[in-house]
């Protein structure tokens, strides 16, 4: 992957504030292969950045370095101030990166509604016997964490299928019950990894509208990857290519 | 009943000291059903209607409500009554285009959209509404970067509103009582099947008189449950969950999203239901399709109780005398199929259903009668504020819609046109004194369009619409929806077009219905590659000429019909399609279209012809044409002689 960066100016500009995600001369290969190579980009708070190219440009990649799933040889990864080189899962997940996938990760035998409070779970504090039993902290966790996941649920108007298991769910809303999950963990860098692959022209509309609808109500950062170019250039403040 | 409360407002108000801590609506949020009690609403509706009239709303103006059902949108209609606004519901589903026309029309200058996507259509078109002057909007996702000052949050006028009334604690029931029941309350678009959509204005009386005649009718009161999914631009809506709530006081639910209304179904349990008979027909059909998947004892259940259902069920419904060991054996099927099966459905508690609109197969309605669910037909249109005619309890027929609702006279006109009059009979068509004049007489008599007769007990029987009905030769009737409904109910047949106005017989087209006759197909091992080949099968005729000798049957019972029992047939080649135009978007079939693509077809229907030759043009889904050739074979049917009543009797 080469770094080029255009901007598109969408007029919103107000919103986007200071520098949150800077990834700098990161390089990454598999063996001989040479899957990223010494990109450098940031991401600014509030805005959306597209990330485009061609298949195997290792733009997965990429996002796998930011949430720290492939670990980098070479690079450091500057977010919210902190440096972290390379970066790891656990510490993406905990300081607010959530993202979701080109290739559906839920779990297929659950609700849509449980698949959501799994994206809850890094903020419950109670312990395993309290949930187990139900009592104490974990009633009340749970009342507020239902909450929140409603909030999602009647965000993203997938009321319907509160109580569908997800493996039964079309294509195009187990796409949109994942982005409810990752929505789930408040973060505030949202990665999204081909959110509208396989998708029909009104599903793309729908997860359109939702992606800037996150972005403008919860201020939510969003980086995403994409082939579709009206999509991008519709969606995105800026570019990567 | 307090006379003096002769409109909307005033009921609001008793009803807000009547039924002070009674539930009044319902709503879904975030998963958790939210109630207003009367009260409350009350308050809502005096902050919400000062809060309009700081906006600039004067009396007589419209106002448009645009939306799902939700509470706020019933809220705006009352509020706009209270100062004398008159609303104008519009369906949410409509194109911008489309609500050009009505907000153009009705010369809107208030606007109340649900959300973005309702304030988006709005904005579109707002440049050609020279009279628009304000939009409010319930939902305010999405809405943060619209920066126009005649766009509205609700909450912000609550807020104004409530200001307003501190100042002028009198303004809300000085403007109650300033209310005229002759005023109109509320302005609906009907759906206008030919042309553009016509605008029905009816007055306080007309809605309230109607709503509570059959509140009283039907005994309903303020501890009846119904759910309000129906658009709330259709006069149904309005109707049973406005006016009848309104005069009965009961509890009004609206559904989470359009798409949870099965659910939210089953969760409340409404005791009041209306659907139209589309919506019975799928519930029983996902029925006996989750039946098949059953276990083998499930199923031997179900089926031996449903038929013991099917014998008796519908007489105890009726309160006939039904013998003690049926009615215990009957007690034992709700014990273990009626009462699952109607939970199930959310239909356990229903005290009092509707079906309206077309035509229900009598078999279907039967089997909801017979696991105990009153439910009942009726005849209505806009322009009547619903009811014409109601079924009365204990006097069900499947294919009559009852006896003239109370209060309102029906005659029948010398072309066979049911005209009626009532409390209900709308003002005028708004700007249109021709259609006005043309519709409703000088005497109040309103025109239906609809033909029909009264049967000899005095129920109406709709026949079909007046101007498709014609006469054969020897001058007998030929009504042709009539007879393709009754068709219609065969599974096996999905379409219909009878010939015979002009004609000596009565003549057919049928299209079979491809799931239904192929899955008997495979069951019987009979093989077929195409629509067009299964179509052409002697052994798929002969079933087919099997059912038309039932209809047949049927139609010589009936003295008035009787001349027009279907002679000969012919099985289509191809299914009857909108994108070829033969049918309308809402899959109609549109005649005169049809008449002249297969003509002749039906020159060879009323030959000795035994097959006939046809190629037509036909449209694939992508839009591209071709061309196709079919030979088709005509088939003759039996038919019966017309038994008279009085020999019947003999």
């Amino acid at each position: 992957m080469q770094n080029t960066v255009t901007e598109n100016h969408t007029g919103k500009k107000n919103r986007i504030g200071a520098e949150l995600l800077n990834v700098k001369d990161i390089s990454l290969s598999f063996g001989g292969v040479k899957a990223l190579n010494n990109i450098s980009f940031n991401v600014k708070k509030g805005e959306i950045r597209a990330i485009i190219g061609p298949n195997g440009a290792g733009k997965s990649s990429m996002l796998n370095v930011i949430n720290g799933f492939y670990q980098p040889q070479i690079g450091v990864i500057n977010f919210k101030g902190k440096e972290y080189k390379p970066m790891l899962p656990h510490l993406a997940a905990n300081n607010g990166i959530a993202r979701t996938f080109q290739n559906i990760a839920l779990f297929k035998g659950m609700s849509t509604l449980d698949n959501i409070m799994t994206g809850r779970m890094l903020k419950m504090k109670s312990n395993w016997m309290q949930q187990a039993l139900y009592i104490g902290a974990a009633k009340r966790e749970e009342l507020i964490h239902r909450e929140a996941v409603e909030h999602i649920i009647d965000f993203l108007e997938i009321q319907a299928i509160r109580k569908t298991p997800v493996g039964r769910l079309p294509y195009g809303l187990q796409k949109r019950v994942e982005l409810a999950r990752a929505l789930a963990m408040e973060p505030e860098l949202l990665l999204l990894d081909e959110p509208m692959a396989g998708m029909n022209m009104e599903e793309k509309e729908d997860m359109s509208r939702f992606i800037i609808d996150v972005n403008e109500y919860f201020g939510t950062t969003i980086t995403l990857i994409e082939h579709d170019m009206r999509v991008v250039m519709d969606l995105s403040d800026r570019i990567v290519v | 009943m307090n006379i003096n409360l002769d409109t909307f407002p005033k009921l609001l108000l008793d009803n807000a000291s009547k039924f002070k801590h009674h539930p009044a609506m319902r709503e879904k949020y975030l998963g958790i059903w939210q109630s207003w009690t009367w009260g409350e609403v009350c308050l809502e509706v005096k902050d919400y209607s000062a809060g309009l009239i700081e906006l600039g709303a004067k009396k007589g103006e419209k106002i448009a409500i645009i939306g799902d059902n939700c509470p706020r949108l019933y809220w705006s209609i009352i509020s706009a009554q209270v100062i004398g606004l008159v609303p104008v519901p519009v369906y949410s589903d409509a194109i911008a285009e489309e609500m050009l026309f009505i907000l153009e029309n009705a010369d809107i200058t208030i606007a109340v959209a649900q959300d973005q996507e309702q304030v988006d259509k709005l904005l579109l078109i707002k440049d050609r509404l020279p009279k628009l002057h304000t939009i409010i909007y319930d939902d305010p996702r999405g809405l943060r970067d619209y920066n126009f000052t005649y766009l509205h949050g609700y909450e912000d006028i609550i807020k104004t509103g409530a200001k307003c009334n501190l100042s002028n604690p009198e303004l809300f029931e000085d403007n109650i009582n300033a209310t005229i029941s002759t005023d109109p309350s509320i302005i609906l678009y009907t759906s206008g099947t030919p042309g553009k959509p016509k605008c029905v204005v009816l007055s306080h009386d007309n809605i309230l008189i109607t709503a509570r005649n059959t509140v009283e009718l039907e005994g309903l009161n303020e501890k009846d449950e119904i759910l309000a999914y129906l658009p709330m631009a259709w006069v149904g809506d309005h109707i049973f969950s406005f006016g009848q709530s309104y005069v009965a006081g009961f509890c009004v639910s609206c559904p989470e999203s359009s798409d949870t209304v099965l659910n939210d179904l089953w969760e409340l349990g409404p005791t009041y239901y209306f659907a139209p008979p589309r919506v019975f027909e799928n519930l029983l059909t996902t029925v006996m399709i989750r039946m098949e998947d059953a276990s083998k004892i499930k199923q031997r259940m179900f089926h031996y109780f449903m038929a013991h259902a099917k014998r008796v069920g519908v007489d105890i419904l009726d309160k006939k005398p039904v013998a003690l060991i049926d009615r215990l054996k009957y007690g034992l099927g709700e014990l273990l199929i009626y009462g699952p099966l109607k939970n199930a459905l959310g239909l356990a508690r229903v005290r009092l259903g509707y079906t309206a609109g077309e035509a229900i197969g009598p078999e279907i309605f039967e089997f909801y009668r017979s696991l105990g669910i009153n439910l009942k037909q009726l005849y209505g249109m806009t322009e009547a504020s619903v009811f014409v005619a109601i079924q009365p309890d204990g006097q069900i027929k499947a294919d009559t819609v009852g006896i003239p609702a109370p209060d309102v006279e029906i005659k029948i006109a010398d072309n066979g046109e049911i005209l009626f009059k009532g409390p209900g009979s709308f003002i005028e068509y708004y700007k249109n004194p021709k259609a006005t004049i043309e519709t409703k007489t000088a005497e109040g008599w309103v025109h239906t369009g609809d033909a029909g007769f009264f049967d000899d007990d005095g129920h109406i029987k709709i026949i079909d619409r007046a101007k498709d009905v014609g006469k054969l030769t020897d001058g007998s009737m030929f009504a042709p929806k009539y007879i393709e409904n009754k068709l219609k109910f065969f599974p096996n047949i999905k379409e219909v077009v009878c010939f015979g106005n002009g004609r000596d017989y009565c003549a057919a087209f049928i299209n079979i219905d491809l799931e239904a006759v192929g899955s008997w197909a495979e069951r019987n091992g009979v093989a077929y590659a195409s629509y067009q080949e299964l179509s052409s099968l002697p052994v798929i005729y002969d079933i087919i000429k099997g059912h038309i000798e039932q209809v047949n049957q049927s139609l010589a019972n009936e003295e008035r019909v009787a001349g027009s029992q279907i002679k000969r047939f012919l099985l289509l080649h191809k299914i009857l399609d909108a994108d070829d135009g033969e049918l309308t978007r809402t899959s109609k079939v549109r005649r005169k279209f049809v008449d002249e693509k297969y003509k002749i077809f039906i020159d060879a229907l009323y030959s000795d012809a035994v097959e006939t030759s046809i190629e037509t043009e036909i449209t694939f889904e992508d839009g591209r044409k071709g061309m196709m050739q079919a030979t088709v074979a005509i088939a003759d049917v039996e038919s019966f002689p017309a038994i008279i009543k009085s020999q019947a009797a003999e």
